[in-house]
């Protein structure tokens, strides 16, 4: 793939190496010309020294020919504008921007961006996953019809340890994607699969379900304020 | 009619003083404190402080309510941010950008926005004043 990065600060850098260690044609855009001759000496000639939002650096960089166009300066209206325009100039495929600010992944899904990571939201997952009272972790929010993937963990109490897949009613528009045990071994759901204590299951769902969701995945108890949570024989 | 300008700079303290003048209600915003002293003491209009590619600080500024919101900081994509998320976010009736690059700015005028590149207008401008009655030298 030929991946074109915008803003060769530490994301920039770590990501360029790791993405030529794969075997990727890479181009990194940076606007500062010592920080450019520095990156130059780490890692090769794939380096341009221009400002990422300037359409004529674009078509130096070959934007037309990029599968995927990766913002990650520190500037949330830089890495929109760098992702708009790579789309509506260039037409390229996939536009990853990165946010500095959370409270932006909302306006950059709006307005037409592939995918967002933020440090923030991913550190704060990290911190989720050592408290327990967090059992639903969010993992990816899915661009259009307010789908998300979340993560949640049995608890030893649950109602759902021992059930079959069959007998746990999800909130409508739900589904388990992939069940992990607690040695990490990922395994694909079915019916007749039985829920563990411990078990991670990964699920599909609506934000608004995700309350639900919880619920059922974690209540002790057989009914809940959203009716019952297991299905009766 | 209610506002909000976004960068009180020049162009956005004159316009403020001037749309104020005229009876509209205008809001300003701008990230630096001292970029208010541009504003006349007897501006009654609100002075926020604060980011304007930050939804929170768009809505303590009135923007649910606005009916006009025009963005003149002096950065392009800053403008082009809080323009877009003026739009399709607040739903504001009537959005103006400031885009210097022209490039660009063709770029956000097909996307939709309404823009103005002063670029763009200066040098048709200049080009006009340049030409106009002049001939050359007679050798």
């Amino acid at each position: 793939m030929y991946v074109v990065i915008v803003g060769g600060g530490k994301v920039g850098y770590h990501l360029a190496k790791a993405l030529l260690e794969d075997g990727h044609e890479v181009l990194l855009i940076e606007r500062d010309r010592a920080r450019c001759e520095r990156l130059e000496a780490e890692l090769g000639d794939i380096v341009l020294r221009g400002d990422g939002c300037e359409v004529g650096v674009m078509e130096r960089a070959g934007f037309n020919r990029a599968d995927m166009v990766v913002a990650v300066t520190g500037d949330d209206e830089d890495n929109l504008v760098v992702c708009q325009v790579a789309k509506a100039r260039f037409q390229v495929p996939r536009t990853v921007a990165r946010i500095n600010n959370p409270k932006n992944a909302e306006v950059f899904r709006r307005l037409g961006i592939d995918h967002t990571v933020n440090a923030t939201d991913a550190i704060l997952a990290h911190i989720e996953q050592e408290v327990p009272v967090h059992a639903l972790i969010h993992l990816l929010s899915m661009r259009g019809g307010g789908l998300e993937m979340v993560e949640v963990r049995i608890p030893h109490h649950a109602a759902v340890v021992g059930k079959r897949l069959r007998e746990v009613l999800l909130p409508q528009q739900s589904i388990i994607a992939l069940i992990i045990e607690e040695d990490g071994t990922p395994k694909p759901p079915d019916p007749d699969t039985v829920l563990r204590a411990d078990d991670r299951v990964v699920v599909v769902t609506r934000r608004e379900n995700e309350e639900a969701l919880r619920e059922i995945l974690t209540s002790p108890a057989r009914y809940g304020p959203y009716g019952p949570l297991v299905a009766p024989r | 009619m209610k506002v909000v300008i976004m960068g009180c700079g020049r162009v956005g303290s004159e316009l403020a003083v001037r749309l104020e003048a005229e009876g509209h209600q205008v809001a300003v915003l701008d990230i630096n404190p001292d970029a208010f002293r541009r504003l006349p003491p007897d501006f009654k209009g609100r002075r926020v402080v604060g980011n304007g590619i930050d939804q929170d600080v768009l809505r303590r500024i009135g923007l649910a309510e606005a009916d006009v919101f025009i963005a003149v900081t002096q950065g392009d994509n800053r403008n082009v941010m809080a323009a877009q998320i003026a739009k399709h976010i607040f739903h504001v009736p009537k959005v103006i950008c400031r885009i210097y690059d022209p490039i660009r700015e063709e770029i956000y005028r097909e996307l939709g926005l309404e823009t103005y590149s002063p670029t763009r207008t200066t040098v048709q401008r200049l080009r006009e004043m340049a030409l106009q009655e002049a001939s050359p030298r007679r050798e």
